[in-house]
């Protein structure tokens, strides 16, 4: 197939020629930047939370007397447990994906100079550790006597459990056990590394705070009170649930069961992430109106340039071409122009992602999106002027000798 | 010559119905996309009070220490602490002016069957009321004397009041809350102004449903109702006794009537900073006044998420309107023998280039028609999305205006090309070809 011919025909038609490698480009920009944008959305979701999801549900209590707190723990400790089929309850603070509590910025002196970063904080009592399912990775879980009482929301002084992540953060290269660090007047020790545990809001710093957790082992009382972290089978963790929801009513009538916030984990985690989802369905929405309306107009010159034609097409086929002959003309013609567009496409998507940079905190495109952006349209075009093309290798050789 | 004109335009669009309908549909889902995003911008950046925004400021000042302070550049917190809030208020400047804040109120109802539940609250002060002209049903709001004497009055939603007492009367009533007796003095109608501009930074949602009850912020604090949200900037001894802790968790609002009224208390904020400076209270010397819709700006209420949607839905058009134009383009060059006649009969070019923009116009009221169509689908589909906004979706006058003004301007953006093609057209070699 020789291309200067076909060169030689769209400098007749300059101007269709470059209105389709517009689009071409611009769908080619859109496109490589929104598939971008699906991929870093949905690659949040995907976040290691760290712990046994499936097996863990949350209930969370409020509006109790804070007085009566020791007293409602053991209450609702004791009647959890009675639930068939539960096999651990703790108090906890927080869950990941759950309403945060207990954020706090830390240093890593004692003067409170040198400043390590803002933290989740999760307190647990006894039990919980196990129950959620934390991975060691070195130094110790919690003991017995690790669980000290609370005299407000944080131990004055404690042995943790920290994240990996964090502890590479606080402290590169150096092993993290036994080091410390300050949260205003209380004081932690680092007695374990987790492999991973995510953060009950996500992380405020950006994603590679999201892991910047410890593990706190502390006694339940009046500052660790009303949210228990319930463990059981997955199978049968729903039916557990309902039964502990119907249970605190009984066991606390005066106190408010947050229904929100009383879930399994895996639906806690369905929610919290449930608007980056709709976004990544809004975008794969407009990528596939975008190759649509690009494929229609493909179609729709393309058909008029057939038609523009249909004499000249007369007269190859007259002087000895093929339908193959005619039918690979459109589609080598189509290739052509598809490829102007995505060179200027990809110029294009570079600098979209230039400007979403600026904006929106995105890293930079990685290059391997402009090949596969570039193969899906050069796929979309040569669909697109399939029908076209075989109407045009369709024009019986006879048009030739008519006159128009 | 415009009928003509159209007449010639229904007829060339009836030649070519693949072609034509090719155009109004790919022109309907580019309009369709960008007038569901601008409507939901337009509503999420939109002024909650429109008769009054202009006269409503919001006052900062920075109790913090010098830790990161570059001064003229460091912003002063968003919140402000008890103290400052009472020294402010007190110093009677202003219309009026009332320091605000949200809490979770615990209600009890009066039948011991049902089970206590949270509803959302404002704790706040007598202004609040005739400051934000928020309208009653019956009863109206407390006075500044209650304030002072920790009344335990409450003034209830609409809502509150329709699932309470049936929407009657209920002003006098004795209500439970947090295991204090409150009496009802106020019932709202249905309030809710978007985006929610007293709760930011307050702990509360940016969109969405109003408060259900309102009550004095003594009363409320006597009875150690927590705020929603507290930032403490140096360290704290107890952190029950808020009102002397070094944090700050009221919003604080003043009306101010007149531009030497706002002149003044910007010179009244600064040099109050500057008086607690000297008292050894205060190291920055930092204020703001920012009226309501600069507040809302500041705090970039609308969502990063939906200003994207609404790019990309531009983005969109721009394609949809390139791919017009060489639709409009192919349309118009199979015409050129039409054209050559028109001109060799003594048509000019004005008048060549008038035929095709007007019906280029045609496609775009057609797609303006259907655009509207997918823009009523799109905002369904906003509906039911996940967001706090979500109900408040609704096509209204303006855009369904402006969809038939973007559509029209898209289509002759779109027809000048073509146009200006057809009429450039020499008629000679079209006539000879013919």
């Amino acid at each position: 197939m020789q291309i200067q011919p076909i060169l030689a025909a769209l400098r007749k038609y300059r101007l269709a020629t470059l209105l389709i490698a517009l689009e071409i480009a611009l769908a080619c920009a859109v496109l490589c930047n929104a598939c971008f944008l699906i991929v870093s959305r949905l690659r949040q979701t995907q976040i290691d939370s760290g712990i046994d999801q499936r097996a863990l549900a949350v209930i969370k209590l409020s509006g109790f007397d804070e007085a009566g707190s020791i007293d409602l723990n053991a209450r609702m400790l004791d009647g959890l447990r009675r639930i068939p089929g539960m096999q651990s309850v703790g108090a906890i603070n927080a869950v990941p994906f759950g309403q945060h509590a207990g954020t706090a910025g830390i240093t890593l002196d004692q003067a409170g100079q040198h400043f390590g970063g803002v933290i989740d904080f999760y307190l647990g009592g006894p039990g919980t550790f196990e129950a959620l399912g934390l991975r060691l990775v070195a130094g110790r879980a919690p003991q017995a006597d690790d669980f000290r009482p609370l005299n407000h929301f944080e131990p004055d002084d404690a042995p943790v459990m920290v994240t990996r992540t964090l502890a590479e953060h606080l402290w590169p290269g150096a092993d993290p056990l036994g080091k410390e660090f300050w949260s205003d007047h209380d004081h932690f020790r680092v007695v374990g590394v987790i492999a991973s545990l995510a953060r009950q809001d996500g992380g405020e710093g950006g994603p590679e705070t999201i892991q910047w957790s410890v593990f706190v082992p502390a006694q339940p009382g009046m500052y660790l009170a009303g949210n228990y972290l319930l463990r059981a089978d997955p199978a049968q963790l729903p039916r557990v649930l309902r039964d502990a929801r119907a249970a605190v009513v009984k066991i606390a009538p005066d106190a408010v069961l947050d229904n929100q916030a009383s879930q399994t984990l895996d639906e806690l985690r369905l929610r919290y992430f449930r608007a980056d989802r709709a976004m990544a369905g809004i975008l794969l929405g407009v990528i596939v109106a975008l190759l649509l309306v690009t494929a229609l107009g493909i179609v729709g010159l393309a058909s008029f340039w057939v038609t523009q034609r249909s004499k000249q097409i007369g007269i190859r086929r007259a002087i000895g071409a093929t339908r193959g002959d005619i039918l690979r003309y459109f589609q080598t013609e189509n290739f052509l122009i598809v490829s102007f567009g995505i060179a200027l496409g990809m110029l294009l998507a570079y600098g979209l992602n230039l400007a979403l940079m600026r904006f929106y905190e995105l890293p930079r495109l990685p290059l391997l999106y402009l090949p596969v952006g570039a193969l899906t349209l050069w796929c979309l075009g040569q669909l697109a002027v399939l029908g076209p093309a075989r109407r045009a290798a369709a024009v019986p050789p006879v048009v030739a000798t008519r006159s128009v | 010559m415009f009928g003509y004109y159209l007449d010639l335009a229904l007829r060339s669009l009836k030649r070519n119905r693949v072609l034509t309908a090719l155009m109004v549909l790919t022109l309907a889902l580019g309009i369709g996309a960008s007038i569901t995003t601008l409507t939901l911008l337009r509503l999420l950046s939109g002024d909650p009070l429109p008769q009054k925004s202009s006269r409503l400021f919001y006052a900062q000042v920075d109790p913090n220490s010098l830790s990161g302070y570059v001064a003229g550049q460091t912003k002063p917190d968003s919140l402000m602490g008890y103290v400052d809030a009472m020294n402010l208020l007190h110093a009677g400047r202003g219309t009026h002016r009332a320091a605000l804040a949200l809490t979770q109120a615990k209600i009890v109802p009066e039948h011991s069957t049902e089970h206590p539940y949270f509803s959302d609250g404002v704790i706040t002060t007598t202004d609040f009321f005739p400051m934000f002209e928020v309208p009653f049903r019956y009863g109206n709001g407390w006075t500044a004397e209650d304030d002072t004497n920790r009344a335990a009055l409450v003034v209830i939603s609409d809502f509150l009041n329709d699932k309470l007492y049936g929407g009657a009367n209920s002003v006098g009533k004795m209500l439970r809350i947090n295991n204090h007796d409150f009496r009802i003095v106020g019932v709202l109608q249905h309030w809710a102004p978007q985006p929610r501009f007293y709760t930011q930074e307050l702990g509360g949602r940016s969109y969405g449903d109003g408060e259900a009850l309102f009550m004095p912020l003594s009363t409320a604090r006597a009875l150690n109702m927590d705020p929603q949200d507290i930032e403490c900037y140096a360290s704290v001894g107890n952190i029950n006794k808020l009102e002397e802790a070094p944090c700050e968790w009221l919003g604080f609002w003043v009306q101010l009537d007149s531009a030497k009224a706002v002149a003044d208390y910007r010179e009244f904020l600064a040099n109050y900073a500057k008086e607690q400076m000297a008292l050894g209270r205060f190291k920055r010397s930092e204020t703001a006044l920012l009226d309501l819709m600069g507040w809302l700006r500041d705090r970039e209420v609308v969502p990063d998420d939906v200003r994207l949607q609404t790019y990309l839905a531009f983005g969109f058009l721009l394609i949809c309107v390139v791919n017009t134009v060489g639709l409009l383009l192919a349309k118009c060059l199979r015409r050129s023998r039409e054209i050559g006649v028109r001109r060799a009969l003594g048509a000019t070019r004005r008048t060549v280039f008038a035929q095709f923009m007007v019906e280029a116009s045609i496609v775009g009221l057609a797609g303006g028609l259907f655009g509207l169509l997918f823009a009523e689908l799109g905002l369904w589909g906003v509906r039911h999305q996940p967001a706090e906004y979500a109900s408040l979706a609704r096509l209204d006058l303006t855009m369904f205006g402006s969809t038939f003004a973007v559509a029209l301007a898209a289509s002759l953006i779109a027809g000048l090309l073509p146009a200006w093609r057809a009429c450039v057209l020499a008629p000679a070699p079209q006539l000879k070809a013919a």
